[in-house]
């Protein structure tokens, strides 16, 4: 793009919906709806969608997290078992591999299968060992397993694996010291932790969008009183609060209560961040052109806000949202973890990290890690996401 | 000028602390019931009653029977006085259990400040400088994960290595023989080979936020016309680089003192509770577990204190050494 065109886009005001024709210039493969005609009518959303999917990481963090909602909404249904059954023969059986390609001495085929584990004591130690017998225990894809209700509305026994024989068990990630699918549980966990940081975030929203918009359209007096509060609660540090917070929680409550009261707590942190993006922001507004003439046209002050400033400004809270929802999702694990956030009956990747606090019971099961390693693919996909967002979130501006 | 600014600066903390002295007396005041209740469910475990007569007797003589601003003003006023009152737990002053374990905490915390500050700033001016080699995708990959890490499960891992592949315990701040012992040179080294474990675990996250800080901050100033100028004139490129842009670039890494020190207080609680080092996490968490309020207020105000005394280090730092800050 010349130098020319560049003023005479920020010039022109009826110039300021092209300037995605700079991507015209400078992208050399463009897909097909970008062309200029079709940029030139194309909505801001759509913009803003051209300019996201450009970004790779962003968009794998998008499938990764579209994947673990999916699973989270699933759960029953992909989890092979019910996720508190414990099984006394299968204490800290290892992970098995799941193997698609049976090869049998009549010839090969493709089902899927696992090979069965032998269980075994050292008759001088006592220690129990697990050791292939050699047997294959096959699988089915959408077999019948155990009843559950979907989502506590029909009945159902249709599993997305399950096993052939159905008196056969098996553990893609292993059992725990009560013989519990890791499998099952993660897959179960998956469904509270990713929804904790969407209800935290909702939250905080709530709070950061009327603190931070009062703070920016209002400014003087109210602004400072405000910055004040959210300096303050950016400056305490966030985990003995949390810990305190947590531990007036009684033990005896129900799992729904505790969950509401956990994500309260962990999104009074969230809140300050979104505060301070969306008073910046209604700051830089409030003298634009269009709200003016919102004002001077006599647009009273709440339509103003609603329907003038707060659209333009959706697509940042969304990327900051985004940002958000990785702290919530490490706060309720760090707090699920040390025993004062959701308490066991109740299944959180933070919860089943607790099982793995003692380093004797990691040295000889591993596998306890696996929910970590979901909650740092969660972690990450959303920062990849939410940068990718935030860098789409204003397509008009370069 | 500078004066007056850090004397506003330091007058600004009395409103601070006095709101973190609430928060910190409401937040052990949240629990329902108090110490005495946990104190009689306890008793109830070993099969012991205590008759009423007793119980509001040991509530008079704790003074929870008082209204709560009642108790929140004597509280205040011993604090001041520098009495942080009795742990009902340990039957001792507070102070006795506290100074021990805030001194480690600081001391750890410092030193991984230190550690944040080594690491990330070769690591950030090299990835701004060779942007998009090789080694600029390996730190953000790494700067990546280190963020979504938690802290505890990187403590958890390290020491699932530390077992495994070298056979060691590697937890705690010193080793048995050291753990009671007084302060020698013995137990400096002893200390320093446990040290590094934790400081790891904690700067990982703040170092992997200051890389991709000190990378954005160093990349904005590197196309900037006087580089241009000093490279026309024939600076080498290395002297170049550090003395004019990396300067201005390296504001971040003062004002880190502010932003990242309530992060390492936080983390250092929760890994100091993994690793099982003796500094204030894992004791405040008994505390609170046990509603111990005195005890539990005291590190809920000592850590919170640490953090806004911190921001105001960073704050005069910043108006010393960069002339910009001091007008806005």
């Amino acid at each position: 793009m010349s130098k020319a065109t560049e003023t005479d886009a920020l010039d022109d005001p009826q110039s300021r919906e092209l300037p995605a024709d700079a991507h015209y210039h400078d992208a050399p493969a463009l897909e097909a709806d970008e062309r200029p005609d079709r940029v030139a009518i194309a909505s801001q959303w759509q913009l803003i969608w051209w300019s996201f999917r450009r970004h790779k990481l962003a968009m794998v963090g998008l499938w990764v997290i579209g994947l673990l909602y999916f699973v989270a909404l699933f759960a029953e249904f992909i989890a092979p078992n019910d996720p508190t059954q414990q099984n006394r023969r299968a204490v800290y059986h290892p992970p098995q591999m799941v193997r698609f390609l049976d090869i049998r001495e009549d010839g090969w085929s493709i089902r899927p299968f696992v090979y069965e584990m032998d269980r075994q004591r050292d008759p001088e130690t006592l220690a129990i060992s697990y050791v292939p017998s050699g047997d294959k225990i096959y699988l089915r894809l959408f077999g019948r397993g155990e009843e559950y209700k979907f989502w506590g509305l029909w009945e159902t026994d249709i599993h997305l694996l399950a096993t052939v024989k159905p008196r056969d068990n098996f553990f893609i990630f292993g059992a725990d010291r009560l013989g519990r699918d890791m499998f099952s549980r993660v897959m179960y966990g998956t469904r509270i932790s990713m929804s904790i940081g969407l209800v935290g975030v909702a939250i905080s929203l709530v709070l950061g969008i009327t603190l931070g918009g009062l703070s920016g359209y209002y400014g003087g007096r109210v602004d400072a009183v405000i910055q004040r509060l959210i300096e303050f609660v950016l400056s305490l540090p966030t985990i003995p609060i949390w810990l305190a917070l947590a531990a007036a929680l009684p033990p005896s409550w129900p799992i729904y209560q505790q969950y509401f009261v956990i994500t309260l707590i962990v999104s009074l942190v969230g809140w300050t961040e979104l505060g301070r993006v969306v008073r910046g922001r209604f700051l830089a507004m409030k003298n634009e052109d269009f709200v003016i003439a919102a004002r001077l046209d006599g647009a009273s002050e709440r339509r103003i806000i609603f329907r003038h400033m707060l659209p333009s400004l959706t697509s940042h809270i969304i990327a900051s949202l985004t940002l958000a929802i990785p702290l919530m999702i490490l706060a309720e694990t760090s707090l699920s973890f040390l025993g004062l956030g959701l308490q066991p009956p109740a299944i959180s990747w933070g919860v089943l990290l607790k099982e793995a606090q003692n380093i004797l019971t990691i040295s000889q099961a591993p596998w306890l890690f696996i929910p970590g390693a979901f909650v740092v693919v969660a972690v990450l996909a959303f920062n990849f996401l939410g940068d990718g967002m935030r860098d789409a979130a204003d397509p008009y501006e370069h | 000028m500078i004066w007056r600014f850090i004397l506003k600066r330091i007058l600004w903390m009395v409103p601070f602390l006095f709101a973190v002295s609430v928060v910190a007396f409401l937040l052990i005041q949240a629990p329902p019931g108090d110490y005495l209740t946990t104190y009689i469910a306890k008793l109830g475990e070993s099969n012991e009653v205590l008759d009423q007569a007793s119980v509001e007797n040991l509530r008079a003589r704790f003074g929870l029977d008082q209204p709560l601003y009642v108790q929140y003003f004597k509280w205040v006023g011993n604090l001041v006085q520098g009495d942080f009152g009795m742990s009902f737990e340990w039957r001792q002053p507070v102070s006795d259990l506290v100074w021990g374990r805030m001194a480690l905490t600081l001391m750890l915390s410092f030193a991984t400040l230190l550690f944040t500050w080594a690491v990330a700033f070769p690591i950030g001016v090299y990835s701004a400088v060779r942007k998009y080699s090789v080694g600029d995708y390996i730190a953000t990959t790494i700067g990546f994960i280190g963020l979504a890490t938690p802290n505890f499960l990187l403590a958890l891992i390290l020491m699932y290595v530390g077992v495994v592949h070298f056979g060691s315990d590697v937890g705690g701040l010193f080793s048995n023989e050291y753990a009671n012992a007084p302060w020698s040179w013995g137990k400096f080294v002893d200390l320093m080979q446990h040290l590094w474990l934790p400081v790891v675990v904690l700067g990982t996250s703040a170092t992997a936020s200051l890389i991709r800080i000190m990378r954005a901050n160093l990349l904005d100033e590197l196309n900037k016309p006087y580089v241009d100028t000093a490279r026309a004139k024939g600076l080498s490129e290395f002297w170049l680089i550090m003395k004019y842009p990396v300067r201005v670039a390296l504001n971040p890494f003062i004002s880190t003192i502010g932003w990242v020190l309530p992060n390492l207080v936080s983390g250092a609680v929760v890994t100091a509770i993994v690793l099982s080092l003796p500094t204030a996490g894992p004791l405040m968490l008994q505390a609170l577990l046990s509603q111990d309020m005195y005890l539990a207020g005291a590190f809920v105000l000592l850590l919170s204190s640490l953090t806004v005394i911190g921001m105001l280090i960073s704050d005069i730092l910043l108006v010393l050494l960069d002339p910009r800050v001091r007008y806005e």
